[in-house]
């Protein structure tokens, strides 16, 4: 358990140290450990904070503020749908009543066999082919209820 | 000779299929050996036909749609690559209605090149106005864009070339350009498109707006939500620095000019330009007080030029055919074009660049035919999450920022998003205050706390809890968050609020008869 932590910090220290010489560096380095990490470990924050000479509280007030980053690795899939309102007026709602029972979990919650995490987006930018959705960062247009259901198998595999 | 097909990387064509149906043909023309080279081009804007295939052939682009992967080889059998006739054969794409109704200034290339090609990009027209621009005095660009009466395209419709004569008066060591690609709106992807399908044209706007202001840095600053834009704008970045576009010498002149994209995360009230400012400085995005303006103290507390990704994609043919040739489109104070986004439920949703003046009801029920669902349309929401509801008899609205702002409502940036009469407006407005909640920075308390009690009021008159009190108190609030407000947040959540109480009475007063019903 020591060797992991230590490894955590070897490795957000080097993220850390390449992106600290940015300007505006703080999202860039949040990115990028998420990326790495599939969250941002909290062991990472106050080296952040060192590195960058600001105080612990401004980081966690940055980490927390943005719906992106998360504090625990998500499901091994992670499928956000989008709410909006051009969504919604080609029936996301009743999709997305849909997903949470297929999937069995509410929004941000993920299925106990850690396969999907189901999270709401607000717009993806493919308004005209609606309802849309994201698996993993593949973008998907004109979901319906056959597409939702192969997804819902698919992940599960 | 080499034919060219076109399959388009745009995420909107990806969404549906574009990338198996690349693969596909990619396969097919291995296995069959022909002489064919795949481009990946941005979107025509075309969605309903969407993945929509091009062919060169001598008369012109030859458009299929919308292709699956499946219909690839009998395609190749009945001989596309000569632009054969087949179910799925719309013609020559410049003879589309749907393309040939338009006036494409900002989106001349967009689906038509390889949008990571200099070369292709430099063959039609770019960087013409560029080049013009190196020849002009940084007064001189800033006149240009003043005269051609360009107004911000992120929504507030602010005039552009006032905000670069501020920065340029302004005295500073370092200045900035930041492009506002934070499209978070709902209906709205034309800046996405710009990204996806013709970067060069937006890193060609922001170098200009360097020179003209004397800044040397820029930043995209755009969404996590957009990876594929984030991916070509990088690609796009990388080759104009190669190309002498970008770097310390733009063109071989003595302008330096270089830029970055940086990707938000997640927080839609970074759309906002002071929230947006404060998210690229590490912080979170909450709003600034206004003054100091950006223009005088921007990033870093520097003079920065904020603008839209329209706004700046928009300048490059200003600065190539002149004020004069932009400014004769539109109507009014508002000049040149606007890119509609045309979505939700609707026939024929996409991508319209036309001159300012079209009536509601043209581009709803003319251009887009009306919902996809086939029934009837009962409300357009125009200008994003934080734009009015207009109902049917508002149609003869003509889409121009004054005319909007008279029907109380806001063109935005100019996302339409249709609804057919299944909607109920309620929980339109509901959502609203609900999405404004979720959003908030917390900074000031009509947005913070007038959100969160407006889906309780609105909550209590879907119950029937006295409704007449509640709309009232709704009221009531609306204008405390649209007065007290800090940005346009809070500022403009009762408009969708407030169009759907006043357009829609009868679905803020729960009919007896459904209780009855029960």
């Amino acid at each position: 358990m020591q060797g992991a932590r230590t490894d955590i910090a070897e490795r957000a220290i080097g993220i850390i140290d390449q992106l600290k010489g940015k300007e505006g560096p703080l999202l860039p380095i949040l990115h990028e450990l998420q990326d790495e990490f599939g969250y941002v470990p909290e062991e990472a924050l106050p080296l952040i904070a060192q590195a960058l000479n600001i105080s612990r509280a401004e980081v966690h007030g940055v980490f927390t503020f943005y719906h992106d980053y998360r504090d625990h690795p998500a499901g091994r899939h992670v499928l956000k749908l989008c709410r909006a309102e051009a969504c919604q007026s080609m029936g996301a709602e009743a999709l997305a009543n849909t997903a949470r029972q297929l999937l069995g979990v509410d929004w941000h919650d993920t299925t106990a066999d850690g396969a999907v995490t189901l999270e709401p987006v607000y717009c993806l930018g493919l308004c005209a082919c609606a309802p849309s959705a994201m698996l993993d960062g593949e973008v998907i247009g004109r979901l319906d209820i056959e597409k939702l259901e192969e997804i819902a198998a698919e992940v599960r595999l | 000779m080499t034919v060219t097909i076109y399959v388009p990387r745009d995420s909107g064509a990806l969404a549906v299929g574009a990338e198996k149906v690349a693969k596909q043909l990619q396969a097919e023309i291995d296995g069959r050996n022909l002489d064919v080279k795949i481009v990946r081009n941005g979107s025509r804007g075309l969605y309903w036909l969407e993945p929509m295939v091009e062919v060169e052939t001598p008369n012109g682009r030859v458009a299929y749609g919308p292709v699956k992967a499946t219909d690839v080889p009998a395609l190749l059998d009945n001989g596309m690559a000569d632009g054969r006739v087949h179910p799925l054969w719309l013609g020559l794409t410049d003879q589309l209605p749907f393309l040939a109704r338009q006036t494409r200034l900002t989106f001349a290339r967009c689906g038509i090149t390889d949008p990571v090609s200099l070369d292709d990009y430099r063959a039609h027209d770019g960087l013409k106005g560029l080049e013009h621009a190196l020849r002009l005095s940084p007064a001189e660009i800033v006149a240009q864009v003043t005269e051609s009466g360009l107004r911000g395209r992120g929504g507030a419709g602010f005039p552009t070339g006032i905000k670069w004569k501020t920065v340029l008066d302004t005295a500073g060591t370092q200045k900035y350009i930041v492009c506002n690609a934070d499209e978070g709106d709902s209906g709205t992807f034309a800046d996405r498109m710009i990204m996806e399908g013709d970067p060069f044209v937006l890193i060609e706007g922001m170098v200009i707006a360097g020179i003209a202001v004397g800044a040397t840095r820029g930043y995209i600053y755009t969404r996590s939500e957009y990876p594929h834009a984030i991916a070509i704008m990088n690609e796009a970045i990388e080759v104009a620095r190669r190309g002498g576009v970008l770097g310390p010498s733009v063109l071989g002149s003595s302008h330096a000019f270089d830029l970055e994209v940086r990707v938000g995360a997640g927080a839609y009230v970074c759309g906002e330009e002071t929230a947006l400012l404060e998210s690229l400085e590490g912080r979170r995005g909450i709003v600034r007080a206004k003054p100091p303006l950006p223009a005088h103290k921007g990033l870093f507390g520097k003079p920065t030029v904020i603008n839209n990704v329209i706004s700046l994609a928009s300048v490059p043919i200003i600065l190539d055919r002149g004020a004069a040739f932009y400014k004769d489109f539109g109507m009014g104070r508002s000049r040149g074009t606007i890119t509609l986004q045309i979505a939700g439920n609707v026939k024929y949703g996409g991508l319209f660049e036309t001159a300012f003046g079209l009536s509601l009801g043209e581009i709803v029920e003319d251009i887009g035919g009306g919902t996809r669902s086939g029934r009837p349309v009962k409300a357009v929401q125009v200008g994003g999450p934080l734009g009015a509801y207009f109902p049917r008899e508002l149609f003869d609205t003509p889409f121009d920022y004054e005319a909007f702002a008279a029907r109380d409502g806001l063109i935005g940036h100019a996302g339409l998003v249709v609804f057919d009469d299944s909607v109920d407006m309620l929980k339109q407005a509901r959502f609203a205050m609900e999405f404004c909640a979720i959003e908030s920075c917390g900074k000031c308390t009509p947005c913070r706390i007038g959100s969160t009690r407006g889906v309780e009021v609105v909550d209590r008159i879907s119950a029937n809890i006295e409704p007449e009190k509640q709309i009232e108190v709704l009221t009531d609030l609306c204008n405390t968050m649209k007065f007290g407000s800090l940005c346009a947040l809070g500022g403009f959540t009762p408009y969708p609020v407030m169009s759907a109480l006043t357009h829609f009475p009868e679905d803020f007063r729960p009919a007896p008869v459904a209780a009855a019903a029960e």
